[in-house]
């Protein structure tokens, strides 16, 4: 088995981000998955997953096109069902409580997990009611209150300075990036315990990809990430932990620093070193 | 050798391009048909009825001498009538839509709808007449009234509005609701906060088409029963009244009788093309203004 060198990207965030550096503390999950089965139509999208989602982690989801890495992230808010004639088995519990219940709510899911989609897709508001759109559908009314929340959501995502002085004007004038970030902010605005990222930074330019990487890094202070991403490096970067995916499967599923260095399937190997996908 | 013989290239050159020149007239004299006749139409009417045009003309009641006949009864009638349709049109049509997109299952049931809707828009307006006159005039006997007509035109461009609606429903990118489902967001607060405002656009200018439609068909009302001469105003949707094209019908049809009704019929008609012609152009205005902002 060849060695894999691990990518670079800045050594510090390396150190910080191996979860071998707080062994002791053990870790909380916030999503477990048994046996999840999902259909779409008679296409079997996925096959008995497991998988753990722990607290404050990034944790990355890889693998080729088509191996069911998006199917699963939109489980895990739900919003799959958006696509007629999806079924599924299996079970999915968020902090105990089991999500794919047609009696829970998915209003209260997907107020607890934000989501961050592949496009930037601001609406075509203002920078301001981008933000204050979801603390508005939960009902806050208060202009002092949602005025601090658009304030404490655009630094969060770190695009405060940038906008602070035009929060009026359309989202629509802003750079692709900066969108993203803007997107981002809108769904701290709801204070969710977990984002979901789905390809945030495939239509972002390298230096937008960056800062959205940094901001990730910053935000797992706070929330669990779970990240799909097609770019290696990006996984190898940014998480704590690293699924495989592969026609629907989960190859392998461990700590990234060993998935990117001892894979212990040949296919993760395979992957990770550009063979295929 | 090769396969393209230059001179037999050069020798079908002329008779292709030739070939060419001839199906361009042929399209450019199909496109100035239409127009020609549109033309031949609004000169013929301008001559005719333009002088009969003026004031007392407009603001006049209706009368058997045509030099004292005025339309302010038809303008206040189609002005009443429009008062029943566009409400009645705007909910029952942006909620069969919103409904159809948003909230219906796909499958049988909605497809069952869908084709329905596509074949309504095809039946022809007498038929609409022939439904309103039972249901409305004479089952819950509303009489001839702006209410019994006004039900039955909604009926009429209902087909139309659904689809136009439909059709600017779908054109709100999906990510913008999934977006805002993924805040948490009902249904309902994604289709008022999101959906909505970005169909806005599409929805206004296809009711104000198919409302043009309303504004000009005839043959229902002839079904139900519009008085010839009706002298009083209406003054609200449980009055008698008459429409403009009503009017253009029946002083079109007496103008053997009476020759001067032909030109009050063709004065009518450059009033209603006008009104028609405002609406049209409000439309577009709206589409222009609105257009594509993400």
């Amino acid at each position: 088995m060849s060695t894999l060198t691990k990518p670079k990207f800045d050594e510090e965030l390396t150190i910080s981000n191996d979860p071998r550096n707080n062994k002791d503390t053990p870790k909380t999950t916030v999503y477990d998955t048994k046996d999840l089965n999902l259909w779409y139509g008679d296409t079997h999208a996925l096959k008995d997953i497991n998988l753990s989602i722990y607290e404050k982690e990034v944790t990355a989801i890889i693998g080729p096109s088509g191996c069911g890495k998006s199917t699963y992230l939109k489980t895990l808010n739900r919003m799959v069902e958006l696509v007629p004639s999806v079924r599924t088995s299996g079970m999915i519990t968020y902090k105990g409580k089991s999500i794919l219940d047609k009696s829970f709510k998915v209003e209260d899911l997907r107020t607890k997990v934000g989501m961050v989609f592949q496009k930037p897709n601001p609406f075509p508001k203002s920078i301001y009611d981008n933000i204050a759109y979801g603390p508005k559908i939960h009902g806050i009314r208060n202009k002092k209150t949602l005025d601090e929340i658009v304030e404490k959501s655009l630094r969060g995502a770190s695009i405060w300075d940038e906008v602070k002085d035009r929060l009026k004007e359309n989202a629509y004038g802003l750079s692709g990036g900066q969108q993203q970030r803007i997107c981002i902010a809108r769904c701290l605005a709801i204070e969710p315990d977990v984002i979901l990222m789905d390809e945030p930074t495939s239509a972002l330019d390298p230096k937008s990809t960056l800062r959205v990487e940094e901001l990730i890094h910053e935000l797992k202070k706070e929330y669990s990430i779970i990240i799909v991403t097609h770019n290696m490096q990006q996984a190898a970067r940014i998480s704590d932990r690293t699924a495989f995916f592969l026609n629907g499967e989960v190859i392998e599923f461990d700590e990234t620093d060993k998935i990117f260095t001892t894979p212990t399937d040949s296919r993760t190997e395979d992957y990770i070193s550009g063979r295929f996908g | 050798m090769k396969y393209v013989d230059a001179a037999q290239v050069q020798k079908k050159m002329n008779g292709r391009i030739l070939k060419n020149n001839i199906l361009k007239t042929l399209f450019l004299a199909a496109t100035l048909f239409g127009l020609v006749i549109l033309a031949i139409l609004i000169i013929r009417v301008l001559l005719q009825g333009a002088s009969w045009i003026n004031l007392d003309f407009l603001t006049g009641k209706l009368s058997t001498s045509a030099d004292r006949a005025g339309i302010m009864g038809a303008i206040l009638g189609t002005f009443w009538l429009m008062v029943v349709v566009i409400p009645v049109t705007l909910f029952l049509g942006v909620g069969t839509a919103i409904y159809l997109e948003l909230y219906a299952r796909k499958g049988k049931f909605q497809s069952f709808v869908q084709t329905n809707i596509a074949n309504l828009a095809g039946v022809p307006s007498i038929v609409y007449g022939i439904l309103g006159m039972t249901l409305f005039v004479r089952a819950l006997d509303f009489g001839n009234i702006v209410l019994a007509g006004g039900l039955t035109m909604s009926l009429l461009v209902l087909p139309i509005i659904i689809v136009a609606a439909q059709e600017a429903v779908r054109a709100v990118p999906q990510d913008l609701s999934a977006a805002s489902y993924g805040m948490g967001a009902t249904k309902w607060q994604t289709v008022k906060n999101i959906i909505l405002p970005a169909a806005l656009p599409g929805i206004l200018t296809g009711s104000i088409l198919s409302l043009s439609r309303a504004i000009g068909e005839t043959a229902p009302l002839v079904v139900i029963g519009i008085p010839a001469l009706l002298i009083p105003f209406p003054g609200g949707i449980m009055d008698k009244f008459t429409v403009l094209p009503m009017q253009i019908y029946y002083w079109t049809l007496d103008s053997s009788l009476v020759a001067e009704y032909a030109n009050l019929a063709a004065a009518t008609i450059i009033v209603l093309l006008v009104l028609l012609f405002l609406l049209n152009a409000t439309a577009i205005i709206i589409r222009n203004k609105f257009q594509k902002r993400y």
